[in-house]
């Protein structure tokens, strides 16, 4: 009887497995609706990555910005980085978040590509991303100047995202 | 007419899978000889029908009939032949056609290759491939048809094929991994029989053994195919992403992995028998998974098909019938199954105990990165994504134990060793490695602690096999002549082990060791990277047979010598909106050079400032170079003489014979 049951672990193991399958046929998980939008950006105090000290909610305030999910392990935020440089220079404020990343890596990433960030955060053990519900970098949040979550973007901002639909939201912000 | 006699074969085809998942089933239960009989030309009659289907289908690409939503939707008068033809498995419809043919195949060359086989045993394993080809065929022809019509009003030109499937790599790769996932499903068939049967002796484990390993050789290829076809392809270097569909090719593959050392002790000590059974069962069913998993939608991907829940929920009742009901036997059968034979703590048994237990904890450690996200989002603790961070912190531990074990494993005596034996045999090979693997990185100037310590595990691989290869051959004979008769599975171990080595030295050195800049660049501009002189020269337009390109010309030179001219492009097909990257690689044994053009910064006058991407990738051939080697050791196994000697030896027993027992 023990052995039984013993061997039957595997199928308990795959029926529970077949649940969540079954459940999951219903999700999208392309739609991710952000829970937070309209609501105030949560607080937080965080190191910064490129300068002494931490950085803090109400230090980004003020002027509408960008806060943008990146890591040097993720290869779409490499292929985004170009364009977040070119946005920079035509003075829009972005904010990065550095996520689950290695330090050195990170600050040598921005020696090297140019850094687009007016400040840079980090969030290496990844507690501030459940607060934001991000899902996977590179993720964006547009926030206006008081502090408020307005729009969120998965995935890639490129020259083609931008105009189809990202900077009226930008230009919403304003 | 063509894709209607296409469609109609598909029928043809389900009527003999249905007929074939009972009558040899019946005929087995019964010992009644004639319903055995029918198990073989079923077999062969399934592959025949799928197999016009698909020419049908293929007819139908090169002819741009695009009256067919498929076609249309998937090719275009302008593109090049040979695409048309790999278009055929380029989307979801003519994917599943493919799995369909392999797995018909699969049984056919079962059907063909099985006359030394007991009939039953055979009729039975025939019986369970018929069901599963009824399943996949029921999903072709109820939701997933690639014949239908789109008529009255056909388009007159088709919709292209996506261009990143426009390549080499997509007519090769598609088809070798859906023979290694799809060939997994022999040995699921052979296990559930034995289930059935009760009958799980060492000839079950000895029949089984050259099917799993041409279906592990075929699936080390394809994902190393995979693995290559995105590096060059996807533009960004990147060789393995853990994405969902690479992870469900990389689990089967460690399950089967782990299936091939269960199986020799199972064969060859009569240990395991249940375990053995499990993986076998384990192996397929997470190839059914990914099925699931790249078809249904739940996960997103890069290489995502269509998402279409009405299919999702297809697969996933059959994936609950399949999976669920072969491990309901296993709970009900396997627990009767006594390994009588004992084995001692240090013996090679243990140590591919050993190498299971890891083997299997890695495919755990990906099935549960690969679902956790699914998981999260149904129990609403929100959407995940697991990256490699989590991956790569689990592999690299375990992968380094694993790779030590190796070394070790073929020395270890079969039931009982002695540790002081293993201990004098072992130290100079492990004094040699230690040597060798600390002289690498500090030859190559490449001395990170990491890069020290799977060289010198990598070494103590690659020497411990060679040393048990020498003593294999010597032993006591001129090695011209020990060398002749060393079996081949012998060898064939010995590239496969070689080969994870090799792959290994390659993923350690790429991964700390490439270095790779963004820059803008004029035309004359120079940038230097790794020693290299890269030169950007101008940017021009080309033309494509379906697709316009800008194409730049750069050359990289070393110390005043010119090493290559690389000409990435940014590919503008007719019939997409997006550019695609084309990059130029000057690939080498010991380092890649890898350049992405990037778009135009600005947007007028001449002589554009761009950005180009150019990366040093060293070693990064070496990890295919030891997929390569890996397939070719199982290949050499399949042929070891061991497999086929049986046939002739056991022809006679075939007939009625072992029915009567």
């Amino acid at each position: 009887m023990k052995r039984l049951i013993l061997y039957s672990v595997p199928l308990i193991f795959f029926f529970l497995l077949g649940v969540f399958l079954w459940q999951g046929l219903d999700k999208n998980p392309q739609e991710l609706p952000s829970a937070l939008v309209g609501k105030p950006l949560p607080e937080f105090e965080l190191d910064g990555l490129l300068q002494d000290g931490t950085i803090d909610r109400n230090q980004l305030l003020g002027q509408p910005f960008l806060l943008n999910v990146w890591a040097t392990w993720c290869p779409s935020c490499a292929e985004e980085h170009e364009y977040l440089n070119q946005l920079a220079s035509q003075g829009v404020k972005i904010v990065g978040m550095n996520y689950k990343d290695e330090l050195e890596k990170a600050r040598l990433w921005l020696s090297t590509y140019g850094d687009p960030y007016q400040v840079n955060f980090v969030d290496d053990k990844g507690e501030y991303a459940i607060d934001l519900g991000v899902y996977g970098a590179p993720e964006t949040f547009f926030i206006d100047s008081e502090g408020i979550i307005r729009y969120r973007h998965v995935g890639v901002v490129n020259d083609l995202s931008w105009r189809q639909g990202l900077k009226s939201q930008y230009d919403q912000l304003k | 007419m063509i894709p209607e006699i296409g469609h109609l074969a598909l029928w043809f085809a389900l009527a003999f899978a249905i007929l074939a998942s009972w009558i040899p089933l019946w005929g087995a239960y019964k010992q009644d000889l004639l319903s055995l009989s029918f198990a073989k030309p079923f077999a062969l009659a399934q592959f025949f029908f799928v197999a016009v289907a698909f020419i049908c289908l293929t007819w139908a690409f090169e002819r741009n009939d695009f009256t067919v939503a498929y076609v249309a939707n998937h090719s275009n008068t302008l593109l090049p032949s040979r695409y048309k033809f790999s278009a055929v498995w380029g989307g979801h419809e003519g994917s599943i056609l493919l799995w369909c043919l392999i797995l018909t195949g699969w049984s056919a060359a079962v059907a063909v290759n099985s006359r030394h086989l007991p009939i039953d045993l055979i009729a039975r394993v025939l019986s369970v491939l018929g069901m599963i080809n009824v399943g996949f065929l029921l999903f072709i022809l109820l939701t997933s048809n690639p014949f239908d019509r789109l008529l009255p009003n056909f388009p007159l030109e088709g919709r292209d094929l996506n261009p990143l499937l426009q390549d080499f790599g997509l007519i090769v790769h598609p088809p070798i991994l859906y023979m290694g996932y799809v060939g997994f499903s022999v040995a699921f068939a052979f296990a559930v029989a034995g289930l059935l049967s009760g009958n799980l002796d060492a000839t079950w484990a000895r029949w089984l053994r050259p099917w799993t390993l041409a279906a592990w050789s075929f699936l080390t290829l394809g994902i190393a195919l995979g693995s290559w076809w995105a590096y060059y392809e996807l533009g960004w270097g990147g060789w393995w992403f853990w994405d969902p569909v690479e992870n469900a090719s990389f689990m089967p593959w460690l399950a089967g992995t782990a299936l091939l050392h269960s199986l020799s002790a199972t064969e060859k000590r009569g240990v395991f028998k249940a375990w053995t059974l499990l993986l076998a069962v384990s192996a397929f069913s997470l190839s059914l998974l990914g099925t699931f998993l790249v078809r249904s939608g739940v996960l997103t991907s890069v290489h995502a098909f269509a998402n279409d829940p009405e299919r999702g929920l297809f697969i996933l009742i059959f994936l609950m019938i399949v999976i669920g009901g072969s491990l309901t036997l296993f709970a009900l059968r396997a627990h009767k199954i006594s390994s009588s034979a004992q084995y001692e703590a240090v013996s090679r048994e243990s140590g591919i105990l050993f190498n299971n237990v890891l083997l299997v904890a890695l495919t755990l450690v990906v099935l549960v990165g690969t679902l956790f996200p699914l998981v999260a989002d149904v129990m609403e603790w929100g959407k995940f994504s697991i990256g490699a961070p989590y991956f790569n912190t689990i592999f690299v531990p375990v992968g380094l134990v694993l790779l030590t074990i190796i070394g070790v494993g073929p020395v270890l005596r079969w039931k009982k060793d002695k540790p002081y034996r293993l201990l004098q045999t072992l130290r100079v090979p492990a004094a040699v490695s230690v040597l060798i693997g600390l002289s690498i990185p500090f030859v190559l100037n490449k001395t990170h602690p990491l890069a020290l310590v799977s060289s010198v595990i990598a070494a103590w691989v690659i020497v411990t096999t060679l040393i048990e290869m020498k003593r294999q051959i010597t032993h006591g004979r001129h090695w011209v002549a020990g060398f002749a008769k060393l079996p081949l599975s012998l060898q064939g171990m010995a590239w496969a082990h070689m080969g994870v080595a090799v792959t290994v030295l390659g993923i350690t050195f790429t991964s700390l060791y490439s270095e790779e800049r963004t820059v803008r660049v004029v035309p004359g501009d120079e940038l230097t990277l790794a020693g290299y002189h890269i030169q950007y020269h101008l940017t021009q337009s080309v033309a494509g047979p379906n697709f316009w390109a800008e194409q730049a010309h750069l050359t990289v030179r070393r110390q005043d010598e010119t090493v290559s001219q690389l000409y990435p492009e940014r590919r503008f097909y007719y019939s997409q909106q997006n550019p695609m990257t084309e990059a130029a690689i000057d690939a080498g044994l010991m380092r890649d050079i890898y350049v992405a053009l990037g778009e135009p910064l600005a947007t007028e006058g001449d002589d554009l400032p761009r950005a180009v991407r150019v990366q040093y990738k060293p070693m990064v051939r070496w990890i295919w170079l030891g997929g390569l080697m890996m397939a070719i050791g199982g290949g050499l196994c399949i042929a070891d003489k061991r497999y086929r000697a049986k046939r002739y030896v056991q022809r006679p027993k075939v007939t009625g014979a072992s029915l009567s027992s």
